[in-house]
């Protein structure tokens, strides 16, 4: 959007206006400084914030490369300049492969039913409800409530052998899960947790921008006779697709990133005895700080950086071409 | 209007929540003030920097009064490993750290790394103070003292009478530590009577086991000239085999990782009979086994005496005020006040005054049927005779040996040979 333009838009001229050649737009600053002024002035309000970003956020991301490339102990700290040592040792453990196997199953196994969870239950909130802001922040409880807390409710949920879970469906007759020894089912154990906490908060985004859908389109579908089926799958998921895009990328990041449910599903935070839950975060954090060893931890960070980027870009593409495909 | 309303207050609400959660995670890690000069001349304050429970609450005020002008802070964390965090970020840092800083004897090691992190803590005034191995184990080979010893965790063995009973085994204390008298061979026969007659497994973990063993082996995995030998000294493949030949093939173990918690369940059936004991445990016990009767605790241990756990007080080098630090740290450690610490919150000395004293001997525990416990403790702690050597690597190699016992007698994911494979794996890696 842009600011209020008082000015009637020039018509399409028909030679390249010159930038300078337009008329001063407001009534304030005139010549050489309103100009000035109104070219820079935007960037300075958004500088804070690229500052801020800047001393936080590539700062770090720069020099965990800079660590990443050194001998770098935890406590002695920087060492030997040693290239791409690290990034070689690590990409040849068989314990950061199995890292990222992990990561991405439990990735997959929360983020896509997370989305279409969410989805769902933004489209039922979107319906004219009684008290409506109390469900609205009924779903958003279990994002309140801090992981150690539900780590803790659903590791006695899932405990082995004298869990819940496996109580009841001893009840009906079926083998017990084995959550912690058996490695897709802890997957799918801490890709419920994932999924408690974050659906809620998916939803109440997705309802957001469900909410700034115009309702005449709905009325007009409505007395076209579509169900209220066909209305949400024609009009609300198109008309979501920048917020779906919004939605899938930041569950994609906090998906590889994902490190307080593994780290909690047993009481030692390692990701099992043979790995079965250890994500890229936690072998990371095992590189670090048990091993002290900041080089090759970084070496981690980067590879995981690397990732991301790339299964956002991924993600992006095909998210983009799926909405605009259904809104034709 | 209205619709733009409701919008906004749910921007605003999701607006809250990311503000709410973004202050749930980080800033805890603050070791403490590093003690500024305080407002009159001379006045100085100390932090103490400590976790779980010490028993230090009133030995702190009661040192503020007798040293008019210090003040005394008291940092607590809640777990060992957010104190060791904190800690090894401090040192990282060259700033941050408490003026005393508590390690557990499982980190004693890898500190020992950074001599010139800490303050050399030896003098002739507590010489002889602790049991030698105490001192031992934080003794750098160039005499540097790294720390002073606060408590121990000599280890008994804990039982339930009730289900001794079930099996026709005695079930007066005296009688069982006779019973068990010797290595870990009777441990393990007795054990198989026991299952034979009951059905019910003989102990909680083969990963608890492991540590009462290796705990008796002088050079477990390394050699103090810094050679891993984990994967060729035979005693540790001897053990290893044994261990889990009495867990899995003979069923001896209840198959429970300690600490999960299918294990703190455990406690309120019949899961097991037996627990290895260090003396905080007791606590640990009681927690676990609320309103279960029968527990007791015998006065012997397989193989002679051991150790688990255990906790010393260290001076980084970093503080301002490092002789006063020194002077709290000697002060806090000394047998009368460590007697106070017990008595407050159960952490048993590990000074030699204080093990002979008359409060210790007379103390006893009402759960474990008025077990003489402070006698007993005692005297488990006179029977440990091995300090096994713990390179700068044990932690390491002992958290993937843990990890290769969980998998054959918890996870039941591999057998021992494969399991064995995987250490090896683990191990060669670290070299």
């Amino acid at each position: 959007m842009t600011v209020t333009t008082p000015t009637p838009a020039p018509a399409p001229a028909p030679a390249p206006a010159p930038v300078a050649d337009r008329p001063g737009r407001r009534g304030g600053g005139t010549g050489r400084w309103g100009r000035w002024d109104h070219r820079v002035s935007p960037y300075l309000y958004i500088a804070p914030f690229f500052l801020l970003f800047f001393v936080t956020g590539l700062f770090p991301l720069v020099y965990t490369g800079w660590v990443a490339v050194h001998d770098w102990d935890q406590i002695m700290g920087q060492g030997e300049f040693v290239g791409a040592e690290n990034f070689v040792s690590v990409l040849t453990s068989d314990d950061f492969w199995r890292a990222l196997v992990n990561t991405v199953s439990i990735f997959v196994l929360s983020s896509v039913p997370q989305v279409l969870a969410a989805l769902a239950i933004a489209g039922l909130l979107d319906h004219h409800l009684r008290a409506a802001t109390f469900w609205r922040m009924g779903v958003l409880l279990p994002y309140v409530v801090a992981p150690v807390a539900v780590a803790l409710i659903f590791s006695n949920l899932f405990a082995d052998r004298f869990g819940l879970i496996n109580a009841l469906l001893d009840t009906v007759g079926m083998e017990p899960v084995r959550w912690h020894s058996d490695r897709l089912a802890s997957h799918v154990a801490i890709a419920t947790m994932v999924n408690f906490r974050w659906t809620g908060y998916n939803a109440l985004i997705l309802l957001a921008a469900m909410q700034a859908i115009p309702r005449d389109l709905y009325e007009a579908a409505a007395i076209d006779g579509a169900s209220s089926l066909r209305r949400f799958v024609s009009i609300t998921v198109p008309l979501l697709r920048p917020t779906m895009i919004f939605v899938i990328i930041t569950s994609t990041i906090g998906g590889l990133q994902i490190f307080d449910e593994p780290k909690m599903y047993d009481q030692f935070g390692r990701g099992g005895a043979d790995g079965q839950w250890q994500t890229l975060t936690l072998y990371l954090y095992e590189l670090g700080w048990t091993r002290a060893d900041f080089g090759r931890a970084s070496a981690v960070a980067v590879l995981l950086f690397l990732l991301i980027v790339v299964i956002g870009v991924v993600n992006f593409v095909i998210s983009r071409r799926i909405a605009s495909e259904e809104s034709r | 209007m209205h619709s733009t309303r409701r919008r906004m207050l749910l921007a605003t609400t999701a607006a809250a929540t990311l503000a709410l959660g973004a202050c749930g995670g980080g800033s805890d890690e603050n070791g403490g003030g590093d003690g500024e000069a305080g407002d009159g001349g001379g006045d100085i304050t100390l932090s103490v920097a400590t976790f779980n429970e010490f028993g230090y609450e009133d030995l702190l005020t009661e040192y503020e009064e007798q040293n008019p002008g210090v003040t005394v802070e008291h940092i607590k964390a809640d777990t060992a490993d957010n104190a060791r965090a904190a800690l090894r970020n401090s040192l990282g840092a060259d700033s941050g750290a408490a003026d005393v800083e508590a390690i557990e004897v499982d980190w004693v090691t890898e500190f020992q790394q950074y001599p010139d992190k800490f303050v050399d803590l030896s003098s002739e005034e507590v010489e002889g103070r602790w049991l030698d191995w105490k001192t031992e184990a934080v003794t750098l080979e160039d005499g540097m003292l790294l720390g002073y010893g606060t408590d121990i965790g000599p280890e008994a063995v804990c039982y339930r009478a009730d289900l001794f009973e079930q099996a026709g085994m005695p079930t007066d204390r005296e009688e069982v530590a006779e019973l068990l008298e010797g290595d870990w061979d009777t441990y393990f026969e007795v054990g198989q009577q026991f299952v034979d007659e009951t059905g019910i497994p003989w102990y909680d973990s083969a990963g608890a086991l492991w540590q009462g063993m290796i705990n008796q082996v002088e050079q477990p995995y390394e050699t103090p000239e810094g050679e891993i030998i984990a994967l060729d000294n035979p005693e540790v493949r001897e053990l290893y085999d044994q261990v889990l030949a009495a867990s899995v093939d003979d069923g001896l173990s209840a198959g429970l990782g300690q600490w999960s918690a299918d294990w703190a369940s455990a406690f309120q059936g019949e899961e097991f009979a037996t627990m290895l004991c260090p003396a905080w445990m007791m606590g640990v016990i009681e927690g676990n086994a609320e309103g279960v009767e029968g527990w007791d605790v015998a006065n012997v241990f397989p193989g002679g005496g051991g150790n688990w756990g255990g906790s010393y007080l260290t001076v980084p080098a970093q503080g301002d005020h490092v002789e006063e630090a020194t002077k709290l740290a000697a002060w806090l450690t000394a047998p009368e006040q460590q007697i106070k610490a017990f008595e407050a919150k159960g952490t048993f000395p590990s000074q030699q005054g204080a093990l002979d004293s008359d409060t210790l001997a007379e103390s006893s525990n009402a759960f474990f049927n008025d077990a003489p416990t402070g006698q007993i403790f005692a005297e488990r702690a006179e029977a440990v005779t091995v300090t096994p050597f713990k390179g700068p690597r044990y932690f390491e190699i002992n958290t993937a040996m843990a990890d290769a016992i969980t998998r054959v007698d918890v996870d039941k994911t591999d057998d021992p040979d494969s399991s064995w494979d995987k250490f090896a794996a683990a191990v060669e890696e670290l070299r």
